[in-house]
């Protein structure tokens, strides 16, 4: 895994430990777990995920983007972060 | 749940479907045990001396009043009438229209003035602005979910807005418009129990609420407000069998006729499109399968549905029961309180 790959990463892991689960050790998961099926994010939960790549990514998330496939666990929003840095799609 | 299927378009032919009958229910049966729930309710364990219910004009109070004045007889029951400034006029009129065809008193109680005091109508717009700057405060407006059901997607709503010149404005809503809205807008069921329970200790009577078994399991109610009653006669049954009820009942017709609605927002909205995503009779198909254990595509025949929109259904059930057990819980303690719980 690259560099940036690593940081992106801890971005997002860090986000999901603070913003849902306050730190606590209530949930654990690995960065494959889906996060609606582990219970640690729900339909709101995802308006806040939004929220957190938009502007910490800089990107723009369409309608057609909000699938689990590309925000459901930490490795698909890596490759979908990663995918809409490089390509923009 | 079981795998996608290889072809998403047909269905396997190993999968007995079902049909709608699989709902019919004895309605003669059904309105005798539920009404001898009722009396057994108020006379054993609630120990009031009769029952309010709010009344929308739609459906599922009808039927909860009209089983609450056979129970115990309309004299003991009222009606409780709540519009506000974003009531539709049919709502009002179907409402006077049932209660004088059940002989039912009406109490008519305006909560336009109790909710601009709560600011729930400005907290209202100032949320909508958010995300359309050029909101004003006399334009309809509604939220919906998207209208695609073929792929699995999260359900997140769009703020939609008609402005004067017809222009409609459609906006995915943000974290912060979203609960700001929703906020906002519960006030008024909030506000609507409160009076119902004023009522209620003003006769010494018991709140009936009248959920479905569709909106009660999929938590389509504001906690501590229409989700809060005393008792919940129609609680257990499909959305389809409470219409075979209404019909059973005498109902009017016209009250049996009309679209389900939320009359919650400025602009008409359907419940579909608010939170079920399908038709009621489809809606109900699906969750029977669900909970007798049968498998997605059971239903595609009688429903129309392809085997992947079935499944994104049952997928879209369980996260609805996941993500509104919330709003069944009462408040969690530590540790039960045996003498009392």
């Amino acid at each position: 895994m690259l560099e940036n790959d690593t940081n992106l990463q801890l971005s997002i892991i860090d986000f999901v430990n603070r913003n849902f689960l306050m730190n606590s050790d209530a949930v654990k998961y690995s960065n494959a777990d889906s996060f609606m099926e582990r219970g640690i994010i729900d339909s709101t939960g995802v308006l806040e995920l939004v929220n957190f790549i938009q502007q910490t990514f800089k990107i723009t998330v369409n309608d057609e983007d909000l699938t689990p496939e590309n925000l459901d666990s930490v490795n698909n929003l890596v490759s979908y972060i990663k995918r809409k840095k490089t390509t923009g799609s | 749940m079981p795998p996608l299927p290889s072809n998403s378009n047909s269905v396997s032919e190993n999968v007995n479907q079902i049909g709608f009958n699989v709902l019919q229910i004895d309605c003669t049966s059904e309105i005798e045990r539920i009404c001898s729930f009722i009396q057994k309710s108020l006379v054993s364990v609630l120990k009031r001396r009769g029952i309010i219910i709010a009344l929308s004009g739609g459906i599922d109070s009808s039927v909860t009043a009209a089983l609450c004045a056979r129970a115990i007889g309309c004299e003991r029951v009222k009606g409780l009438f709540m519009p506000e400034r974003h009531t539709s006029e049919d709502t009002f009129r179907l409402a006077k229209l049932f209660s004088s065809h059940l002989g039912m008193e009406l109490i008519d109680h305006d909560i336009t003035e109790i909710l601009s005091a709560t600011g729930c109508y400005n907290r209202q717009n100032e949320a909508i602005r958010q995300l359309i700057p050029q909101y004003q405060p006399n334009y309809p407006f509604k939220i919906a979910l998207p209208e695609n059901t073929s792929t699995i997607g999260y359900q997140i709503f769009s703020l939609i807005v008609k402005d004067n010149n017809n222009n409609v404005y459609r906006k995915r809503m943000t974290h912060d418009s979203y609960l700001n809205l929703v906020a906002a807008t519960n006030f008024k069921q909030r506000v609507r129990k409160m009076l119902e329970y004023y009522y209620a200790d003003k006769f010494n009577f018991a709140v009936a609420g009248s959920p479905n078994r569709l909106e009660y399991d999929q938590g389509f109610f504001v906690k501590s407000g229409d989700g809060s009653a005393d008792l919940k006669p129609i609680a257990h049954l499909y959305k389809i069998q409470v219409y075979e009820l209404a019909k059973s009942l005498g109902i009017p017709e016209e009250i049996r006729n009309r679209t389900p609605t939320t009359d919650t927002y400025p602009l008409e909205q359907t419940q579909e499109e608010f939170y079920f995503a399908l038709p009621y009779q489809k809606m109900d198909l699906c969750l029977f399968a669900k909970n007798n254990n049968m498998h997605p595509e059971s239903v595609c025949e009688a429903t129309g549905l392809t085997p992947l929109q079935a499944r994104k259904i049952f997928i879209d059930i369980d996260t609805k029961r996941k993500t509104t057990r919330y709003q069944h819980l009462g408040a969690l303690k530590i540790e039960k309180i045996t003498q009392i719980d």
